[in-house]
Parts: C-alpha cells; sequence; structure tokens
C-alpha cells in the first residue's frame, strides 16, 4: 500500500470535513472513507486505489436499522451485510435481500462489509484490477483491454467502447428491485436518490461509478414498505456453488392477487450491465398477467432487448434470458425458505 | 518497518506518523504504535509474532487469515490494525487452555481434518465464528457457511465431519476428550 493519513471521524460532520482538511493540501477527491475496507484496502494494496489519507467512519452512529414511519424500513449506512441479512425485519419483509446478500462474498467478508460500501464496491473486471494493463475505469483515456479480451464477467447490456465492466454486488440488485432510496449527506446539505439513479452506465466516462459527488456520504439506505415479501426469489448463476462474482443473477418479485394474476412485478439482473438492470417496459409485460411461464419468457425479452455479447461472454444473453424465467418460476410459486436439502436437526 | 521508510521517503526521509492502539488479543491488553498502512494480520505475524493466522491470498478470498473480533469471524488482511480499537481479537493461540485444546482443535485432530495445515487455523476460526453465528442447522449450511475458507488440499469433507461434531454432538467425542502432545503427529 501506498502510505496515507489516518482519521478517525467523530462524527459525519467531521468525517465529510476531513475529505479535505485538517492539514489543508488535499484536494477533494484524494482522500477516500473507510468502513468495512474489504473493497478498499484490496483495491489499495493492488496499487489500483491511491488516497492521501482514509477517512474512518466505524465509530459513526450509521449502524441501526429500524423502520420508518411510513412503514418501510431505514438500513443505517453502516450496518454490517451480515447483519442487515440476518435481521428479523429484512427476513420477514424483505426475504429477497436477505437471500441476495448471503449469496454475496463469503461469511467473513459479509461480518466485516457496511451497506454503504456494497453500493460503492469497484468493479471486478480483471482488466480494472491489473495496473500493467490499459483500463478506461482506473485511468481515464488509457483504453479498455476488456473488450476483445477474457470477458466471463463483463457485460451485455448498457456497455459502451469506453468499458464493459459490470458492477459486481449481489445486494445491490434486490435493492434495485425494491426500489430503494439513498440517502445521501455533504456539507451543502442532504438529498436523497432513487436507486435507479444512484448507479450509472459507463458511457465515456466509466470512471464514475455512480452518481454521487466527491464530497458526499452515504448515511442510510431507505426500504420502501414491502409488497413482495411472499413471492420473491434470487437467482445467482456462477462458477462455483458459493463464494464467487454472478456470471448473471436475477432478482424477481411479484405480488399476485386474489385470482392469482400480478398485480406488480419487479425484475433486475446482476452481472450483465455497469449497474444492476431494470427496465420497468419489462415489469409492465407481466402486470396484469397470470403468472406463467409464457409472459416470464415475454417479460425476459424486453427486459433483455439490446443484449449484445463480446464473444467469450455471448453464452450470458441464453443463460440471463433462462434465468429471468425460472427465478419468476420460484417466486410466483412463493419466496423459497432458508431450507436444507437433508432433513432439518 | 524503518528500512521501508527510508527507501520510500528517498531524500525526504522522515519517519512514518504512527498512531496509537489499544486492544486486547488472546486476553492480553497491549498498548502499541503502528502505521496506518499495517493491517491486522500484519500486525499479528510481523509486530507480535502471533504466526498463526496465515497469509495466504492477502485478498480476502483464502480465509486462512481468519480471526474473530469480538466473537465474529473477520479476514484480518483486510481489517486495518488501526480499525481494532478497543476491540478483543481472538486467534487461533488462543484457543486452547494450556495443554487443553478447544473442542473444534480437538475435532480436527479426531477427523483428520487436514493434510498440510496451513488452512488449519483459519478453518478452526471461522468454524467458531459460524457457530457464534448461530445460523447453520445442517451439513449443506456448514458447507456454503465455510466456503469462504479454501483447502487446497481437499479436506474438506473432514472438516465438515470436526465442525458438525462440535455444533450439533454425535456419540464418541468424550472419548477423543483427552490432552494431546503438543508435536505429535496424529496418525
Amino acid at each position: 500500500m501506498t502510505p496515507f493519513a489516518y482519521h478517525l471521524a467523530r462524527d459525519p460532520a467531521d468525517a465529510l470535513a476531513a475529505l479535505t482538511a485538517p492539514g489543508g493540501n488535499i484536494p477533494l477527491g484524494a482522500a477516500s472513507f473507510l468502513a468495512g475496507g474489504t473493497n478498499i484496502l484490496d483495491l489499495m494494496k493492488e496499487n489500483v486505489a491511491r488516497p492521501m489519507r482514509l477517512v474512518d467512519l466505524n465509530q459513526l452512529a450509521l449502524a441501526r436499522i429500524e423502520e420508518t414511519p411510513a412503514g418501510g424500513l431505514l438500513l443505517g449506512a453502516l450496518a454490517r451485510n451480515a447483519d442487515t441479512a440476518y435481521h428479523p425485519l429484512v427476513r420477514s419483509r424483505y426475504p429477497l435481500l436477505s437471500a441476495a446478500i448471503l449469496a454475496g462474498a463469503s461469511p467473513q467478508i459479509r461480518n466485516m462489509a457496511s451497506n454503504g460500501g456494497n453500493l460503492l464496491q469497484r468493479t471486478r473486471c480483471y482488466y480494472f484490477y491489473d495496473t500493467g494493463t490499459p483500463c478506461n475505469k482506473r485511468s481515464p483515456g488509457s483504453g479498455c483491454t476488456a473488450l476483445g479480451g477474457l470477458t466471463r464477467l463483463h457485460a451485455i447490456l448498457g456497455a459502451s467502447e469506453h468499458c464493459i465492466a459490470t458492477h459486481p454486488s449481489d445486494m445491490c440488485v434486490a435493492l434495485a428491485a425494491l426500489e430503494a432510496v439513498v440517502h445521501l449527506r455533504s456539507a451543502r446539505g442532504e438529498r436523497q436518490l432513487a436507486f435507479a439513479d444512484f448507479h450509472r452506465l459507463p458511457g465515456d466516462t466509466p470512471q464514475h461509478d455512480n452518481t454521487m459527488a466527491a464530497d458526499e456520504l452515504i448515511t442510510h439506505i431507505e426500504l420502501p414498505p414491502a409488497r413482495h415479501a411472499a413471492h420473491s426469489a434470487y437467482l445467482k448463476l456462477r462458477d462455483r456453488a458459493s463464494y464467487s462474482f454472478a456470471l448473471v443473477s436475477v432478482a424477481a418479485a411479484l405480488a399476485l392477487d386474489e385470482g392469482g394474476r400480478i398485480a406488480s412485478a419487479r425484475l433486475a439482473l446482476g452481472g450483465v450491465a455497469h449497474k444492476p438492470w431494470r427496465q420497468p417496459e419489462a415489469e409492465a409485460v407481466l402486470q396484469g398477467k397470470p403468472a406463467e411461464p409464457a409472459h416470464f419468457a415475454a417479460a425476459a425479452a424486453v427486459l433483455l432487448a439490446g443484449a449484445r455479447g463480446e464473444g467469450v461472454n455471448d453464452f450470458k444473453i441464453p443463460m440471463a434470458r433462462r434465468a429471468i424465467v425460472r427465478a419468476l418460476e420460484v417466486a410466483a410459486a412463493g419466496t423459497p425458505g432458508p431450507a436444507c436439502r437433508e432433513e432439518e436437526r | 518497518m524503518d528500512i521501508a521508510v527510508k527507501n520510500a521517503g528517498g531524500a525526504q526521509a522522515q519517519a512514518a506518523p504512527r498512531y496509537p492502539l489499544s486492544l486486547r488479543i488472546n486476553g492480553q491488553p497491549y498498548e502499541l504504535e503502528v502505521e496506518s498502512w499495517v493491517t491486522l494480520l500484519d500486525l499479528l505475524r510481523e509486530h507480535l509474532h502471533l504466526t498463526g493466522s496465515k497469509k495466504g491470498c492477502d485478498q480476502g478470498q483464502c480465509g486462512a487469515c481468519t480471526v474473530l473480533v469480538d466473537g465474529r469471524r473477520i479476514n484480518a488482511c483486510l481489517s486495518l490494525a488501526l480499525m481494532q480499537q478497543g476491540r478483543e481479537v481472538v486467534t487461533i493461540e488462543g484457543l486452547a487452555e494450556g495443554a487443553r485444546l478447544h473442542p473444534l482443535q480437538r475435532a480436527f485432530v479426531a477427523h483428520d481434518a487436514l493434510q498440510c495445515g496451513y488452512c488449519t487455523p483459519g478453518q478452526i476460526c471461522s468454524a467458531l465464528g459460524l457457530m457464534n453465528e448461530g445460523q447453520a442447522r445442517c451439513r449443506d449450511d456448514l458447507r456454503e457457511l465455510m466456503s469462504g475458507n479454501v483447502c487446497r488440499c481437499g479436506a474438506y469433507p473432514q472438516i465438515v465431519d470436526a465442525v458438525e461434531e462440535v455444533m450439533f454432538g454425535s456419540a464418541g467425542a468424550e472419548e477423543r476428550d483427552r490432552p494431546v502432545i503438543v508435536g505429535m503427529v496424529p496418525a
């Protein structure tokens, strides 16, 4: 790691001030926040990130999970991924979020990683991590080595000629489907961002993963009142049974009326784009329809419209189509419990 | 560390700032001063010579560095020492009581849950964290919730057997409840 200064923040205002002061000569963007550390420290060891100062957020009172007056949940940015996934209210009202978090990383990392940090994790593109190769995300203007390279983890939707990286989070796929709201704070005040507007597509500025300003801090992630707890599924397809990034993942959530017709549908994909991939038009296809595979396939076709592989990752297009149908079938049958294959003890 | 500072600083060489750190490791209080970039794993191994925790990948992928912080398992390689201010760290060195091994250690010996042994301290600390979490209900859960620990010798079935025995209990455990003489290689 390149040497850096360390500042233990007392409160959010102190954390925000420490992005540039004290010491004076730290330009905005040269300091980074430190929460769980699981991604930033890894990137620092690889020399991909070289902050001049780390501002440790771990003493901030932002680790609570509490109900909102509207009937939703407010997830503290510093609540750990494991505590969020296993929280009784998350499990009962948002089993999709619980399942998505538990599909990601390892138990050790979930114990460390914060909710805010999960949103801010960088891509796992091999070339982004390899400082010996050009990468527009790591070094803007240098080129993209993934184009024409190994693209097993790379995008089939929303990519650009400058970047075909994917966002690696599982949690964020569920948060997109659940229409979470990100609460941000800066010295200028507080604001809220719809989850769909938080992450962005690469375009010609792939160095920016999201639309946060450099002087902002995530304080909370708000979940609106739950509608889909009884019919949701997170399906993750990967190269190993566990502890591997998604080739394709699907967050599917349905609300069914008394007649079994779809009153509300949510669909988001992971592993396929620079952000969790969601298209309201695909969900509209399911509105008012019976929960049947033919309609699921029609929704998949809309969600995957315009999908394009890079050769190596062409397989992800039919894989995603089938995964969407499968996830919707599972959701329609009822949210799967955390069942063991063998007899329970 | 001083050599690294001289090399990095060149003509402008000056001592890198150290930050005070107080924590407990295996029940012992420590008052230390460390540079910002020292990971918990490097603090344990290089500064305090507690070399039971292993540096496998140094990227959080292998789990060989797993330790418990306030009872929760984490990758010591992905955490700064300074992030452990005031915390209680337990490593593999802290599990036995004198010559009396921890039940997980005894079970790993009894089940031959290792071959080269490099991943074993991390496996055992991870298993202890798993038990503290209380989420596993069956062997499938054990396999999934031990997936952050890689064993390249392939002792996975025996590791699951050992953890299963301690978590869920099984006949014969008491018979193996005997002191193990340090330095003896189990047959």
